[in-house]
């Protein structure tokens, strides 16, 4: 482990302020972007990102299942699975509570897409990766903790 | 941003299983140049569609949270082989890429 990428790792953590309001302000520019969810991405709590998300409270379910190593040697790529077998289910969302954007993806589903997806995120450090999941209009969440040893700086 | 996506397509009993790689850069804003120490700008997938025969059966919006060269993967019941199943992904400065496969 090299000292200069350690310095660059935490001065990067303390200028996030910063490059978020200019992430907040790029992406107002962009016209094309009238659909993503900023306020949702922007958000630095997982609270925060679902009422940004419009989710309610969502309601903790054995029906979820996250797979994701327990031990992620780099948390620039972490992959994830969510498999949700909740009848009805229309959306996952994945956050990572200890980044400093933890919502990571919205996916929605429809016309027979099952509730599963499966992909790669970022991980600052280590944090429970959850899951939220939209069925029948209603939510639910399930969460697992994955340890990351050498921090993704994602956010 | 223009490099092709990899992607495959196949079935299991009754059910389209999809996997898809893209190739971008995923910068969340956040990350210095370790040289300049200047800001390296945002630069990620924000939005990604996924059709099965011009039917929409995703729709995702990510942050900059996906790794650099996401992977996607996703399966829609019902679909059978031959089916076209096609992905599409537009980023935060309007760069956008889209691949096409028939379900093997």
């Amino acid at each position: 482990m090299n000292a200069l990428r350690r310095n660059v790792l935490k001065s990067a953590g303390m200028a996030s302020v910063v490059a978020m309001a200019a992430t907040a302000g790029l992406l107002k520019s962009g016209s094309a972007l009238a659909a993503w969810n900023a306020s949702a991405f922007d958000a630095k709590s997982v609270p925060d990102a679902l009422k940004g998300m419009g989710a309610a409270t969502p309601a903790e379910s054995k029906d979820i299942s996250i797979k994701a190593p327990d031990i992620a040697e780099n948390g620039a790529v972490v992959p994830v699975e969510v498999t949700s077998s909740i009848a009805g289910t229309t959306g996952i969302a994945i956050f990572a509570e200890k980044n400093a954007t933890p919502l990571i993806a919205d996916f929605k589903m429809s016309n027979g897409a099952e509730g599963y997806v499966s992909t790669r995120i970022k991980m600052g450090q280590t944090a429970m990766v959850r899951a939220v999941v939209t069925a029948g209009g209603k939510t639910y969440t399930a969460a697992k903790e994955v340890k990351v040893t050498i921090g993704g700086c994602g956010g | 941003m223009a490099e092709p996506m990899k992607m495959r397509a196949s079935m299991s009993g009754d059910v389209a299983d999809v996997k898809v790689l893209m190739n971008h850069p995923m910068e969340t804003g956040l990350r210095k140049d370790a040289k300049t120490g200047q800001l390296i700008p945002a630069h990620f997938i924000n939005e990604v569609t996924a059709t099965l025969n011009g039917k929409t059966v995703l729709a995702a919006q990510w942050g900059g949270g996906i790794s650099k060269n996401p992977y996607l993967g996703f399966k829609v019941k019902g679909a059978k082989a031959g089916d076209k199943v096609a992905v599409s992904w537009k980023d935060n400065k309007g760069e956008s890429n889209t691949a096409e496969a028939a379900i093997g």
